[in-house]
């Protein structure tokens, strides 16, 4: 085989890496270099490095160790089947890339993942090997997301955590059949427990409770991520959501990322034509936070059918749904009332509450509060302001939705 | 009118002691005229020497030669913090503001944080336009590497911000690059790192540093990692805004990777998938399935626990992490069976390692009874849960699920043949005789499974973890104790 050079690999091993979503370099341990011993810092928010044209951001050195691969997952460009061009770095070359492209402030820190090679420990001892190297020889303290391989051995996976700040397993698939079906090579059985497995490590490694009380993981501090892919079968909105709540209860997740199957070049036959809309991934990002962060359950989200409004955001469908919940007083409503009304985030409920002590809440203070008033002018009453017919009005829906566009005529 | 004229560099501790200053002296908001001007034309300079090290926020609850407390304000921490940051938004008139809202604030005139007043609304909004500056001058700060003097490597960036940030936003260069020399140069001011100091100069000559050879690998990098199935210009540049291109080396691919998305797609499109799999896949394919193959289990228990990882005779399979199947000797004498595995058990792939068995593992140690020559399972083989945030809330098994694993549970006693069998709570009870009632009267008794093994009725030892009351739990603990003592008696 031709010599590539480390500009060829880089080129072919980073966009076999972009179709996994998971960019997140917050959260973890905190770490700098002020002792002027090492170099990188990590901790707090992450921070987006650049933005490509397609409205992702690039925060980690997002790359593959090799896109060789013994399996033949359909939805995968790297199957063993593909026609893709291949390359493989060494361990030094990642280790390079990673530390000058640091030093410049192009990124918060590495994403390494990796087709399967000879076998799955093999694979996984490359990784940890490169994730040892930059820890301990370049003293790097920036961001590491290493991706871990579900039948890899347990020693690997306790030193694969130990380096890195982040571990993340694929679940990939919404069902367990539709894994069988499309990514015959793993088991969803192998992949909950690899997760089930970290989460355990996780809470052996948390040590004494700092001065806020919180015991922080040393093992992997920055938790495990998953993805699941959307619109490859025909799962529905509210299966892939169900899964979803179940991950975060039971591994402790700190997210799970939805990527809308993209096109790729040399497709498999098992694969749709059409990608779904990329509005269904951004949907389905609404209804996971409305699952965490307001209050909201499984069954709640999406109608009938199972399947989000793409039109609406999940909050305002449920609140359309569910008018005679409303309106809800802005002086008197409860917090998790208030979370429910469409246009309030997370943020504005904890200024209006806090705004409460001081004074009764006019409707004039709520936009400097951070509420979309557009969206929750329907659904609140506050001091001057009362929606009067709006909330029954049989266009209500027709205010949030795009105005339906007329097909155009050549 | 007093006029006020700040230097370039360190405006706001220069503004810092001329607030302070002024409000001692009583001097009202609108007596004051700010600007900003020469560098070193700090009227109130007074006691602190220029290029000293930014005193902390907590300034003005400190007391000062010279003022006396009754004048000095008083403010909270986090409005000193926002109004500082503040400070470094390019608004002429927000040194005036500031003092304005220092003087209001400690007056009592107005809250802080409360948004209905302007010059709090400004203030904080000022505040956040300036994070944001900062955030994403920490973010598009791009160094280039530049011959250095020791053994340190040295880089060179030239930046562009919006507002006067850069004291404020380089300190994250110092925490973040410690080990390395560096400038970063912005119209106005720059900040140098030299072996781990970090000072603040006027900009003498704008200059940008040259091209280093990375710079290229990381337009490689740029240019692959974009997916031009999904372009989404707009989301692009609402984050990484146009006004930030000119120093970003990665920026200029930009129109050329949005003209050619489309083409790229429609070639994906076009491209059926290959109609035979290339030969090297099959056998790629061969490799990964002997890879995969499970080595077959040597005994009979390994093999009954391999089946019973497979099982999905019921729902419980889909949401479990994995089927807990018992463990213990093979021709264990005594067989626990508790209801069914928790969330511990659940994650590690094994009976009793949760809090109800640590209490059971306790009790059965004080009782005398050794757990480690007993066969521990559960009537039902997978965990049933509800998801609750982050947390699974236990669900008891109804009786379809119970009967679907009795299959498993019959099993695994013609394997072991035990001479007693411990139920542990109503539902183990149930799956051993046929009768989950009524409990609380059984408890203690030895009753006959149909095929004619004495069962030891008694409680689940969670519900030992749920008496609030603790005489009560003592109590019961007591009780449980001696049951598992009755049945250390029966096999010995």
């Amino acid at each position: 085989m031709v010599k590539r050079t480390l500009a060829e690999k880089l080129a072919i091993l980073s966009d076999a890496a972009k179709y996994d979503a998971s960019c997140a370099s917050s959260g973890g341990e905190r770490r700098d270099s002020r002792d002027g011993k090492g170099l990188g810092s990590s901790g707090g928010s992450g921070i987006c490095h650049a933005y490509a044209p397609d409205g992702r951001c690039i925060s980690l050195l997002k790359i593959l160790m090799t896109n060789f691969c013994i399996y033949e997952c359909a939805y995968c460009i790297n199957r063993a089947s593909s026609r893709v061009e291949r390359a493989r770095f060494s361990v030094e070359e990642v280790v390079r890339l990673t530390v000058e492209f640091y030093r410049r402030n192009y990124i918060e820190g590495l994403f390494l993942s990796s087709g399967i090679i000879r076998s799955p420990d093999d694979t996984m001892a490359d990784m940890v090997r490169i994730a040892r190297t930059l820890r301990e020889v370049e003293g790097f303290r920036g961001y590491i997301h290493l991706k871990t391989i579900p039948s890899a051995s347990r020693e690997l996976i306790d030193e694969a955590g130990r380096w890195a700040d982040r571990l993340s397993i694929n679940v990939e698939m919404p069902t367990e059949a539709s894994l069988a079906d499309y990514a015959p090579e793993k088991s969803a059985q192998g992949i909950r427990k690899a997760m089930a497995e970290v989460r355990l490590r996780r809470e052996a490694s948390r040590e004494g409770p700092t001065f806020r009380g919180k015991r922080p993981a040393r093992f992997a501090p920055a938790g495990q991520s998953t993805q699941v892919i959307v619109g490859a079968d025909a799962a529905c909105d509210r299966t892939i959501l169900t899964q979803s709540s179940t991950l975060y209860a039971s591994y402790g997740l700190s997210r799970v990322y939805y990527s809308a199957f993209s096109p790729i070049p040399d497709p498999a036959k098992a694969l749709p034509l059409k990608p779904p809309p990329l509005m269904r991934e951004h949907r389905l990002y609404q209804a996971d936070w409305l699952l965490r962060f307001y209050g909201f359950g499984v069954e709640e989200i999406g109608g009938s059918s199972g399947m989000l409004d793409l039109d609406i955001d999940p909050k305002t469908a449920w609140a359309l749904r569910h008018r005679e919940r409303f309106p809800v007083d802005v002086n008197r409503g409860s917090r998790e009332e208030l979370l429910r009304v469409p246009g309030f985030g997370t943020k504005t409920v904890g200024r209006i509450l806090a705004a409460r002590r001081r004074g009764a809440v006019r409707y004039e203070h709520l936009k400097a509060m951070g509420a979309v008033l557009k969206k929750a002018q329907a659904f609140i009453v506050a001091g001057g302001w009362s929606p009067h017919g709006l909330l029954e009005a049989e266009r209500l829906r027709a205010r949030f939705a795009p105005a339906p566009e007329q097909l155009a005529l050549f | 009118m007093r006029a006020v004229v700040l230097p370039e560099v360190e405006t706001v501790p220069a503004w810092r002691r001329a607030a302070r200053a002024l409000a001692a002296e009583g001097v009202p908001a609108d007596a004051v005229l700010w600007s900003v001007g020469e560098a070193t034309a700090d009227l109130f300079a007074g006691g602190e020497q220029a290029g000293a090290p930014p005193r902390t926020p907590g300034y003005l609850d400190q007391e000062e030669g010279g003022t006396s407390r009754a004048a000095r304000p008083r403010l909270p921490r986090a409005a000193i913090d926002t109004i500082e940051s503040a400070l470094c938004h390019s608004d002429p008139e927000r040194f005036a503001r500031a003092y304005r809202l220092v003087l209001r604030l400690s007056s009592g005139a107005v809250a802080w944080g409360d948004r209905s007043d302007r010059d709090v609304r400004t203030v904080l909004a000022h505040a956040k336009a300036v994070g944001r500056d900062i955030h994403k001058m920490h973010a598009f700060v791009r160094f280039r590497e530049v011959p250095g003097g020791g053994t340190r490597r040295a880089f060179a960036a030239w930046f562009e911000p919006e507002h006067p940030c850069v004291e404020r936003a380089t300190p994250f260069f110092a925490r973040r690059f410690g080990d390395m020399d560096w400038v970063i140069a912005t119209p106005r001011v720059t900040a140098r790192f030299e072996a781990g100091a970090l000072r603040f100069e006027a900009t003498r000559a704008g200059m940008r540093p040259p091209e280093d050879a990375t710079e290229e690998l990381w337009r490689t990098y740029y240019a692959s990692i974009f997916n031009p199935a999904r372009v989404m210009v707009k989301a692009m540049c609402a984050e990484m805004p146009r006004k930030y291109w000119k120093n970003l080396p990665e920026a200029a691919l930009i129109p050329e990777l949005v003209r050619g998305a489309e083409t790229r797609v429609r070639a994906m499109a076009a491209a059926a998938p290959a109609p035979v799999a290339p030969p090297r896949a099959e056998k790629l394919r061969a490799a990964a399935r002997a890879l995969l193959a499970e080595a077959e289990p040597v005994d009979a228990a390994g093999r009954l626990a391999r089946e019973i990882g497979a099982c999905a005779r019921c729902g419980l399979c889909g949401p479990a992490t994995q089927a807990v199947p018992g463990e213990g000797p093979a021709h264990a004498a005594l067989m626990v069976v508790g209801e069914q595995p928790g969330d511990r058990e659940d994650l590690a792939g094994r009976p009793f390692v949760g809090p109800a068995g640590q209490v059971l593992r306790a009790e059965a140690a004080q009782a005398g009874l050794d757990l480690g020559a007993a066969w521990l399972t559960n009537a039902v083989k997978h965990f049933k849960f509800a998801p609750r945030g982050k947390r699974r809330i236990h669900q008891r098994p109804d009786a379809g699920e119970v009967e679907a694993c009795r299959w498993w549970l019959d099993l695994e006693r013609a394997l072991v043949r035990p001479r007693l069998a411990v139920a542990l709570g109503a539902t183990a009870a149930g799956a051993l005789t046929g009768r989950g009632g009524d409990l609380l009267r059984r408890r203690g008794g030895i009753e006959a499974a149909p095929d004619g093994t004495p069962v030891l009725v008694t409680v689940h030892p969670s519900r030992l973890l749920r008496l609030p009351d603790r005489a009560r739990a003592e109590e019961e603990r007591a009780r449980f104790r001696e049951d598992l003592a009755r049945a250390a008696r029966a096999v010995a």
